[in-house]
């Protein structure tokens, strides 16, 4: 069915034109990353559509803590109170592990340790597409973070920064399944790698030799390889092996330690010597 | 079309927008409707002399920004819908509720193909046709969001 009146090119013509100019610009965007630049800028201008949406969220976590008993809170500060104590006491016996490490290292001409900066950052917003594990945070490059930069919460690391505006940035969790991060087991510093698969509650080692020596139970921790993440933070626990005789690899199942989804805070780690260099 | 149509255009778009990134719980992320593309289809049926495959297009860029899907994906996307709405909006409008409700169905459904197309292009794999969820809720959305959105139309003189 035509129009009566046209106006410029047909609805066809506009159709083809348009679709081939989407299909070039996936092209572009999947090939080079020319316009990495641009969609930062713009997603600082669109971040804010998700602070927006999470506004009932917050305003029900304010009223609550607005009209909590004074017994629950006297309760709460005098767990955080021993909490402090336990802390500062596991502290104290850390710094002077610390020092003593480093001195060690310094004997051993290793490289130097720095120590890393934190920031505390709070997620804003999810990825809405459900096949990818993404978290928006409302810190950016004006605060240090930087595209590489892992972060991670109480537990463990989450995952690294893909795409940082001026005052929000975007997260890659480690589970995306697009994502890999190489690590060691700590007991016997075996290093593999972990992959996401798509599953918050799962990472998966491929690969692994029929003979390795992992179990489960065992803890795995980033091994700094590969230069983006710092070494030794927690990754995850490993829940199962499964060896088949028939397979010529084994392969294992991981439970991260991070809280892919019900953190509300994260830890943003900033190293000072540059983006993530292996610091073994 | 007047300003103050464009501006009420504008707002429902934002609207949707906002509705896109609206957080939900894990497990519910399939069964989000594709507000976008059931804007898209409301407007082109109603202004078909104005608004089109173009407009669609600039409305499929946005979502992908707001998003964050590669840049083409939603727009490519939400221009074929805009032209098979084009293609049909003459039939859709003396349909009865039933029949228009399966006809966003195979609609969105379209939509839904072209971005599972894309998806499949970056290596992230859809079990089944769990990608066509978007395009039933959709649907069964259909019925209950367009005669409001027709009579504010109708209200404030949106033509």
């Amino acid at each position: 069915m035509k129009p009566l009146f046209t106006r410029g090119p047909s609805q066809e013509t506009r159709l083809i034109t348009l679709a081939v100019l989407s299909i070039a610009l996936f092209v572009i965007s999947y090939s080079t990353d020319w316009f990495h630049t641009i969609r930062e800028r713009l997603f600082d201008a669109v971040a804010p559509l998700y602070w927006i949406t999470g506004t009932p969220e917050r305003v029900t976590d304010w009223a609550g803590e607005q009209f909590r008993s004074r017994d629950e809170l006297l309760e709460e500060n005098d767990r955080l109170k021993r909490q402090v104590l336990l802390l500062e006491q596991r502290s104290q016996l850390l710094a002077a592990v610390k020092a003593e490490n480093t001195q060690l290292k310094e004997l051993m001409n290793s490289a130097e340790m720095v120590d890393d900066r934190v920031l505390v950052a709070q997620i804003i917003g999810v990825s809405p597409d459900p096949l990818e594990h993404v978290l928006l945070i409302d810190k950016g490059r004006d605060d240090g973070v930087d595209v590489g930069t892992p972060v991670m919460d109480a537990g463990g690391l989450l995952g690294q920064v893909i795409e940082a505006g001026n005052s929000f940035s975007r997260i890659l969790l480690i589970t995306d399944s697009s994502h890999a991060i190489p690590v060691q087991v700590l007991r016997n510093s075996m290093r593999t790698v972990a992959e996401g698969t798509g599953d918050l509650y799962r990472l998966k080692l491929r690969h692994l030799a029929n003979t390795s020596d992992i179990r489960e139970g065992d803890l795995l921790l980033s091994s700094g390889l590969g230069g983006r993440f710092p070494a030794g933070y927690p990754v995850g626990e490993v829940m199962s092996v499964t060896r088949d005789p028939g397979k010529p690899f084994a392969e294992a199942e991981v439970l991260p330690r991070g809280r892919m989804n019900r953190s509300r805070f994260v830890l943003a780690v900033i190293s000072d010597r540059g983006q993530g260099l292996a610091s073994e | 079309m007047q300003a103050s149509s464009r501006w009420f255009i504008a707002a429902t778009i934002f609207l949707s927008m906002l509705l896109v990134v609206m957080p939900l719980p894990q497990q519910w992320l399939w069964f989000r409707p594709a507000f976008p593309a059931l804007l898209i289809i409301f407007w082109v049926s109603r202004m078909p002399q104005s608004l089109g495959v173009g407009f669609a297009w600039l409305v499929g860029i946005l979502e992908d920004l707001v998003t964050g899907a590669s840049l083409g994906t939603h727009a490519l996307a939400l221009a074929v819908l805009a032209y098979f709405s084009l293609l049909t909006y003459q039939r859709t409008r003396v349909f009865n509720p039933a029949q228009q409700l399966l006809w966003v169905f195979v609609l969105v459904g379209i939509n839904q193909v072209v971005g599972n197309w894309v998806h499949g292009l970056e290596g992230k794999t859809v079990p089944g046709l769990t990608f066509l969820w978007p395009a039933l809720t959709t649907a069964l959305l259909w019925p209950c969001v367009t005669p409001p959105l027709r009579g504010l139309c109708n209200r404030l003189h949106i033509r």
